[in-house]
């Protein structure tokens, strides 16, 4: 199992959301992050006075897969999320250990 | 403007004033000009003089072209009283407004303090108002030309018995009207100055400083400019002020720029500059002030029937001020912010303030602009300053309010400044035309700007070594909601 991290930009977010489940990829967890990369924030203008915003709203979902889906899970991502421009966000990937349905009690990819 | 002259009639024609002591300051007053002197020879043309001194532009309409036609005692009117009613709501609603126009653009941690400020006026000077402000400001028990009296307190005999006795001699609106319709001037004036030391001051020094200020120094101004005093239109210097473009916005603007150096800037001032906090408050902000500025100056004309023009230079004004600062903004940065867009119309609605009834569209639309281009330079020139007067109350109300009053000099219609409720002023258009009262207009400003100047430091300077001006750089950094209030706007993980 595969816990895929996306940084995306929040008007993607619904368009992320429709295509993974599309792809039957279901249950994710989104929160609202701030951050910059490479974009390095933007430059606003308030009464005439510059302000630099460095940290830009990000959506973050956190999704978890079987190792089987995870190319298609970020294919599906990477193609919603996409508007070519710089800003559109990252990736990650990482290994995940255990999965708990609190629930049941189920363990491993049963509770997924 | 009219507002003040009424209040005079209403004194005259007054229930509670023996008239010998209404002679004698109308003879004081009669005394400041030749061309009244000269009435003194006949005693009713004597106190037509007067009454029409007394009045204002409000008059106006109940003249129809007669000067006689003032004296006359009227009775109440209903559709007047109403626009007076509904006027001193719209007024009222413009301290909320302006709650949310400068709770907009402070810090989160900071916008219920920032909107304390305004709000908590409408009971600190509501009270005031009627226990001795409205006294102060339009009662003649002092016989003084730059302070009231005190027969007037509690609204003591205002409106007679019954609430609905006429104003005066030649007003058809009801005196009771017309204290509540001040009332609501006198709430917003010293809310306007806090934009300047907002997020550093401490709240029980605003207390004290916003008591202190409108009883020493907007109840005299009040009653200088429109309280038939030393600077009126029946005063020394004849300046004209519609709606409060010298009593209201220079004076909250000046009180602004003395409080915004003495208090001193925020801490780390200009590194811990961020930007607005809430841009939606600030459209809102400004959308109720325009709204409210519909009472302000168009129901400072004091008769529903010919109200519809105060009204109209009013949102002319505004509208051409939003366009300017839009367009100046759009050319010089790339963009059209709604954050100019707010500023401008409230800039715009300033500068029409001393002008509404006095000018006719295009002088109105001219003044819309350029007040908008002068507080958008000024703004722009603080930037480059270390003053930090916050939320520019200096650089759109005093500025604009500046631009305004001597705009008005300018540009004000000699058929709008009629001799019979002007006689100082119309005596200086008729000798020397515009440029004449524009330099009236310029003493008044003088002598705002100084007399608000140093009172409003003497002020801070005793409201400092009290109570201290400011809070701790510590609490500072931990906002002013919690600090001052115990409260917290929104949820701080929010933040």
């Amino acid at each position: 199992m595969k816990l895929i991290t996306a940084l995306i930009r929040p008007s993607r977010l619904d368009a992320v959301k429709t295509a993974l489940v599309d792809a039957s990829i279901v249950g994710m967890t989104v929160s609202e992050v701030r951050g910059f990369g490479r974009q390095k924030g933007q430059v606003e203008r308030y009464r005439g006075s510059e302000f630099t915003i460095d940290f830009l709203p990000k959506a973050k979902i956190d999704v978890v897969v079987e190792d089987g889906q995870v190319e298609t899970a970020i294919a599906v991502i990477e193609t919603a999320a996409r508007s070519g421009d710089i800003g559109d966000g990252k990736i990650f990937v990482v290994p995940v250990e255990q999965v708990v349905r609190v629930r049941t009690g189920e363990r491993g990819s049963s509770a997924l | 403007m009219s507002l003040q002259s009424a209040s005079l009639k209403r004194g005259q024609g007054s229930l509670h004033f023996p008239p010998s002591a209404m002679q004698s300051i109308d003879r004081w007053r009669l005394q400041q000009t030749g061309f009244i002197h000269s009435l003194r020879q006949n005693s009713s043309l004597q106190r037509t003089g007067v009454f029409l001194l007394a009045a204002g532009a409000g008059l106006l309409p109940l003249m129809a072209g007669s000067a006689k036609a003032a004296l006359t005692k009227m009775p109440t009117d209903g559709a007047d009283t109403l626009l007076m009613l509904m006027g001193s709501a719209l007024v009222l609603l413009m301290t909320p407004g302006l709650a949310f126009f400068y709770g907009g653009f402070t810090r989160a941690k900071n916008v219920l303090n920032t909107m304390m400020m305004s709000f908590f006026l409408m009971g600190l000077i509501g009270v005031l108002w009627v226990v001795i402000g409205y006294s102060l400001s339009f009662d003649l028990g002092f016989k003084s030309p730059f302070i009231g009296g005190l027969g007037s307190m509690f609204l003591n005999g205002v409106g007679g018995e019954l609430g609905d006795a006429p104003l005066a001699d030649g007003f058809a609106i009801s005196a009771t009207s017309f204290a509540l319709f001040q009332g609501m001037f006198a709430i917003i004036t010293p809310a306007l100055i806090s934009g300047a030391v907002v997020e550093r001051i401490n709240f029980k020094a605003w207390f004290w400083f916003s008591l202190l200020w409108s009883l020493l120094i907007y109840c005299p101004l009040c009653h200088m400019v429109w309280g038939g005093g030393y600077i009126g239109p029946f005063g020394e210097i004849g300046a004209i002020d519609f709606a409060g473009g010298t009593v209201v916005h220079i004076a909250a603007g000046v009180a602004a720029l003395v409080s915004a150096a003495i208090v001193g800037p925020r801490s780390s001032y200009p590194e811990s500059k961020r930007p607005p906090h809430n841009v939606p408050f600030i459209l809102l902000g400004a959308g109720l002030l325009w709204f409210g500025w519909f009472g302000f100056n168009g129901a400072s004309f004091f008769a529903a029937k010919g109200a519809g023009f105060s009204f109209l230079t009013t949102t002319a004004s505004a509208s051409a001020a939003l366009l300017t600062w839009c367009l100046i903004e759009w050319f010089t940065d790339g963009k059209p912010t709604a954050v100019g867009a707010a500023t401008g119309a409230v800039a715009g609605l300033v500068g029409i303030t001393p002008a509404a009834g006095f000018v006719y569209m295009g002088p109105a639309l001219l003044i819309g602009a350029l007040s908008a281009a002068a507080c958008l330079i000024a703004v722009r020139v603080k930037m480059e300053t270390k003053l930090d007067d916050s939320l520019d109350a200096f650089m759109v109300h005093g500025i604009g309010g500046t631009v305004g009053a001597l705009l008005t000099g300018l540009l004000a219609a000699p058929a709008l400044v009629p001799a019979d409720y002007f006689p100082k002023s119309a005596e200086i258009l008729a000798k020397g035309g515009n440029i004449a009262l524009f330099g009236a207009q310029f003493k008044a400003v003088l002598i705002t700007f100084g007399f608000v100047g140093l009172g409003t430091a003497i002020i801070l300077w005793i409201v400092g070594a009290v109570v201290g001006l400011r809070v701790s750089p510590q609490e500072e950094e931990r906002g002013l909601d919690f600090i001052a209030h115990g409260e917290e706007a929104y949820d701080p993980m929010t933040f």
